[in-house]
């Protein structure tokens, strides 16, 4: 048996590095600390995809992965305008690699941010971003905000860690010495254990971010009696909490990225924090699902220009969500083949988007089976990175970290060189076209 | 059978997110092929926990079980998110490039049919 320390969870987007566990014949046999249910559950591992394979008359078929590799170079090699979606949960460098094999053959690439956060980029892109590493808010901050988040149950080490029950520099109470205010739809876990629980009626988070706004730019006299399902008094003392706190923090999840008025909402929020600015320091942060979809965002970023949903089907990126993202390039039908890696549009997607993944020719790369192996045509199974594999993430703040590999594999391939293999075997169909 | 109009909202929670590598497992099934709703709602349509009910929206019908949560407002149901939840949001994203996984309008009713294992629901997307 080997203690493993400093093991840097590959789960969600609070990315814990300071997770130990007990290794035995090549095997996580324990998660001693750090990591919460979620995170240990991933570390204790799933049952596997057992082989690469290829679906031949409704059924898929045992192959080898250089038949797995092939057959998906094929399919990348003949479609006119595939889509190469997923990407956040696995590490920057099979992004990388991902983004150059997209811009080869003239594919859509875009990854979970499409159906989680997406709303939030574009919102940032418009207005900015007050924002700040998680350890500010650890060391400093004595008001946080959830809106529309449920960290108790998504993140759960995120109050632990980071903000609301961490002990920082000048934190040293812990909680004791924090406010935590919550607003969401419904009572959560987290709403049960905030000093203010703000329930706001389903899509109205609008209203609510413009009516607190408005009370912190000194206009309360114009907030009628009650704004969305919140009467006037609970939005008074939101608002004077708010000037209150020296280090104030608003984290938002899907709640408000989801519904209704989308990334208009996160503008709303963005606009709110800066009206916070009157009174003290004041930052916001989107709390990132997947522990890389910041990467990847990030590397897109640096490759193309533009975060996800890019479309290299011209010669030249072309970025434009709701047009070239990938629920309505599937609803419309309009994408020929797919490679969907390190993610699950089968249990993720609405249905009308999955009528046309489930008619398309579909490359799915994955350590494990879920509902999107059901349309697959080849499924290439990957090593897990973070255990079976390292390389380097970024944290739901943007703060890059590598996660390390704490078992071996001798058989399972890491998703960079998987795609790596595809691309070259892509490399060689043309060639062979070309002689 | 009578049945009531709802807002619909999906999202996550603890065991879906245990499960996200084991999505064919009983364990997923029994998390996520679930509808959180008021004990006034539940008493409204006649169902007790684990009763079959049948979420229909503009954009497809699912059948899930019931399971009592007061932390929802009445009127208001969850369903975690995934398979069967996305069976009934919608697609459209209203240009933004996001889909509507929550504030869906729906009808849920008490329904005797059985809730789809994952893969027969992915079947039902396929010719």
């Amino acid at each position: 048996m080997v203690e493993v320390t400093d093991v840097v969870c590959s789960l969600c987007g609070c990315v814990c590095d300071n997770i130990v566990v007990e290794v035995e014949d090549n095997k996580v046999v324990k998660v001693k600390r750090g990591a919460c249910s979620v995170g240990k559950s991933k570390l204790l591992g799933h049952e596997r995809i057992k082989s690469p394979a290829i679906r031949e008359n409704g059924e898929l078929k045992e192959c080898s992965y250089d038949e797995a590799i092939k057959k998906a170079a094929e399919i990348l090699y003949k479609s006119r305008r595939p889509l190469l979606y997923g990407w956040s949960s696995t590490v920057c460098e099979a992004d990388r690699e991902g983004v150059e094999l997209a811009e080869d053959i003239g594919g859509v690439v875009d990854n979970t941010a499409s159906v989680c956060h997406g709303p939030s980029v574009l919102a940032i892109q418009d207005v900015g971003l007050p924002g700040c590493t998680l350890g500010q808010i650890k060391n400093r901050a004595d008001l946080i905000i959830y809106w529309g988040s449920n960290p108790a149950q998504a993140h759960a080490n995120h109050m632990k860690r980071y903000s609301y029950v961490s002990k920082g520099y000048w934190t040293s109470e812990g909680k004791k010495g924090k406010k935590l205010i919550v607003v969401d739809v419904r009572k959560t876990m987290t709403a049960k254990m905030a000093d203010v629980f703000v329930q706001v009626k389903q899509g109205k988070d609008f209203q609510v971010f413009s009516a607190i706004r408005t009370m912190l730019r000194g206009h309360e006299d114009v907030v009628p009696d009650e704004v969305g399902g919140v009467p006037k008094e609970q939005l008074l003392e939101v608002a004077s909490m708010m000037k209150e706190a020296k280090f104030g923090m608003i984290f938002f999840g899907m709640g408000v990225t989801h519904t209704g008025a989308r990334h208009n909402n996160i503008v709303n929020a963005i606009q709110t924090t800066r009206a916070g600015h009157l009174y003290g320091k004041w930052t916001i942060m989107p709390m990132r699902g997947h522990y890389n979809v910041t990467g990847f965002n990030q590397v897109c970023c640096w490759q193309t220009g533009f975060p996800y949903s890019v479309d290299l089907s011209r010669g030249y990126p072309w970025y434009n969500p709701g047009e070239t993202s990938s629920t309505d390039l599937l609803a419309r039908g309009d994408c020929d083949a797919a490679m969907i890696i390190a993610s699950d549009p089968g249990a993720h997607f609405p249905g009308a988007a999955l009528r046309h993944l489930a008619k398309i020719p579909t490359i799915q790369i994955d350590p494990f089976a879920n509902p999107t192996t059901e349309f697959a045509d080849v499924v290439i199974p990957a090593a897990i990175s973070g255990i079976e594999s390292a390389g380097g993430v970024y944290r739901m703040d943007n703060v890059p970290l590598r996660l390390r590999k704490i078992i071996e594999t001798d058989y399972y391939i890491p998703d960079e060189e998987i795609v790596k293999r595809i691309h070259a075997e892509v490399r060689a169909l043309r060639g062979k076209e070309g002689e | 059978m009578e049945g009531t109009n709802v807002r619909l909202i999906s999202g996550r929670t603890a065991v879906q997110g245990q499960n996200l590598d084991s999505k064919l497992t009983e364990k997923y099934f029994d998390e996520v092929a679930r509808c959180d709703m008021n004990g006034s709602d539940m008493e409204k349509l006649g169902v007790a926990k684990d009763d079959t009910v049948k979420v229909t929206t503009a954009y497809g019908a699912v059948v899930v079980k019931a399971k009592q949560d007061d932390g929802n407002p009445e009127g208001m149901v969850f369903i975690p998110m995934g398979p069967w939840c996305n069976a009934v949001v919608s697609g459209d994203t209203h240009g933004a490039g996001m889909p509507s996984f929550k504030g869906v309008d729906a009808r849920v009713e008490k329904t005797a049919e059985a809730v789809l294992p994952v893969k027969e629901l992915m079947r039902t997307y396929m010719g």
